[in-house]
C-alpha cells in the first residue's frame, strides 16, 4: 500500500492515521463477505477443508496460509494463499516453489496434482 | 403526450441519506428547465415528499385511489405552486396497512409515463417490499450514499438487486460532502466511493446547512436559485441527467489557498 506524506508523519509522531483508510479498508471487508453471502462460520469451514485437501497433494505452511475474499470492480474472488513447503513425493517439481498458489473460486485448479 | 419518458428510480438503502432531498431537487431543476415531471413518493408508511415541496396540506388522493378507480389520475396529481411542470403523487396514504404489489406500482407509472417526461421515484428506505415495488417500475436508478461506512455498505446492498433485475443505467449521486474532512482524510473520498461501488458517478452534493432551512420551508433549495452550494450540486445533476457535459466540482478544491495547498501536500504518495 502506498504511504501518503501524512501516514509518514503520523507514524513519527505516533498518532492514530486518518480515518479515511481504516474505513476503506474496513468496508472493503465486510463488502467481500455481503456480497459473497458467507457468514465468517462457513467461510471458517471452508478454509479449512481447503487446507485439508491441498495438504494431501502437497506440505503447506499452515501458519502462513490464507484463505479469504477480495473484492474489485464488483467481482469477488475466494483467493487462497498457501506458502508451499514441498511436495508429498519429493519428485513433483512445482513451477515457482516460493510463489504461493492462488486459486479462484470459478477454476478450481488441482496444480501438480497428476504426477 | 410525452414519448421516451425516463422513470428513474431514487433509492438508497440506508435511511436519511436525502433521498427525498434529492428527488424533490431533481424534481424542480427539470421542471425548471422545461421537462414535464412527476414526483411518486412510494413511501406511504412514511411518506415526506410532500412536506419537502410544501405541499403536504393540498393532498385529496393517492395513487391507490386511481388505482381503484375512485378518482382520476390528474384528480389525484398534486400540481407545484410556482413549478407548474412539476407534479406529486403520494403511493398512499400512511393509514393503509396493506397495498401495493409490483404490479400496481407498474400500472400507475404506465399512466404516469403517458403525461411526464420525467418521473422520478422516491424509493422507501430498505430492500423490503416497499423497494421491490418501487423497483418493479422503474427503469433506471440513482442510488444515494454517504461518505460513510454505513450509507455504502447499505447501497452496496441495493446496487447488487438493482443489477440483477437489470435496472440500468445505474448511478450514484454521492451526498452530503465534507470537503474540509475529506481533505483531511477523516472521510472516505469520492475515489474510494465510487472504486468500492463501482458505478458511474452523476454528481456529488456538498453539505449545506441551507438544506435545512428549504426543509422547515418546503421550498426546495432549486426553487429560488439559492447560490447554495448543495443548489448548484443539484442543478448540475440535472443537467448531467439531460446530458449536458458539466464537470465535477473537486471538494479538495473548494477551500483553496495555502491551507488547501498544504493538504493536497500531505497527500502525496511517496512509496
Amino acid at each position: 500500500m502506498a504511504m501518503t506524506l501524512r501516514d509518514i508523519i503520523n507514524k513519527l509522531l505516533r498518532r492514530q492515521p486518518a480515518s479515511a483508510s481504516t474505513a476503506r479498508e474496513r468496508l472493503q471487508l465486510v463488502l467481500a463477505h455481503d456480497r459473497s453471502d458467507l457468514s465468517t462460520e462457513l467461510l471458517d469451514q471452508m478454509r479449512k477443508e481447503i487446507l485439508e485437501v491441498v495438504a494431501k497433494y502437497v506440505e503447506i505452511d499452515v501458519e502462513e496460509g490464507a484463505v479469504s475474499l477480495e473484492t474489485e470492480d464488483r467481482m469477488t474472488a475466494l483467493v487462497a494463499n498457501l506458502p508451499i513447503k514441498r511436495t508429498m513425493s519429493g519428485q513433483i517439481k512445482l513451477k515457482e516453489p516460493k510463489n504461493p498458489l492462488e486459486e479462484n473460486s470459478q477454476e478450481t485448479e488441482g496444480t501438480d496434482q497428476n504426477s | 403526450m410525452a414519448t421516451d419518458t425516463r422513470v428513474i428510480l431514487i433509492c438508497s438503502g440506508k435511511g436519511g441519506v436525502g433521498k427525498t432531498t434529492l428527488t424533490a431537487n431533481l424534481g424542480i431543476s427539470l421542471a425548471r428547465q422545461g421537462l414535464t415531471t412527476a414526483v411518486l413518493d412510494a413511501d406511504f408508511g412514511l411518506r415526506n415528499l410532500d412536506l419537502l415541496l410544501g405541499l403536504e396540506n393540498r393532498i385529496v388522493y393517492t395513487a391507490q385511489e386511481v388505482l381503484e378507480e375512485e378518482c382520476r389520475l390528474d384528480q389525484a396529481l398534486v400540481k407545484h405552486k410556482q413549478e407548474s411542470n412539476l407534479s406529486l403523487l403520494p403511493a398512499g396514504n400512511p393509514r393503509m396497512l396493506d397495498w401495493l404489489k409490483p404490479d400496481d406500482m407498474k400500472r400507475i407509472v404506465e399512466m404516469l409515463k403517458e403525461q411526464f417526461n420525467y418521473v422520478l421515484i422516491d424509493c422507501p428506505a430498505g430492500v423490503e417490499d416497499g423497494f421491490k415495488n418501487a423497483m418493479a417500475a422503474s427503469q433506471e436508478a440513482i442510488v444515494v450514499t454517504n461518505p460513510e461506512v454505513s450509507a455504502v455498505r447499505d447501497a452496496d446492498r441495493v446496487i447488487g438487486l438493482l443489477n440483477t433485475n437489470a435496472i440500468k443505467p445505474v448511478q450514484l449521486v454521492l451526498n452530503r460532502v465534507r470537503p474540509k474532512m475529506m481533505a483531511n482524510q477523516e472521510m472516505l473520498s469520492i475515489d474510494d466511493v465510487t472504486d468500492i461501488l463501482a458505478l458511474p458517478l452523476l454528481g456529488l452534493v456538498l453539505e449545506d446547512e441551507q438544506v435545512i432551512v428549504s426543509t422547515n420551508r418546503g421550498e426546495p433549495l432549486t426553487l429560488n436559485s439559492v447560490n447554495s452550494p448543495a443548489a448548484k450540486c443539484y442543478l448540475n445533476i440535472a443537467k448531467r441527467l439531460q446530458g449536458e457535459e458539466i464537470p465535477l466540482i473537486d471538494p479538495t478544491e473548494e477551500n483553496a489557498g495555502f491551507a488547501a495547498k498544504f493538504r493536497k501536500l500531505m497527500q502525496t504518495k511517496i512509496f
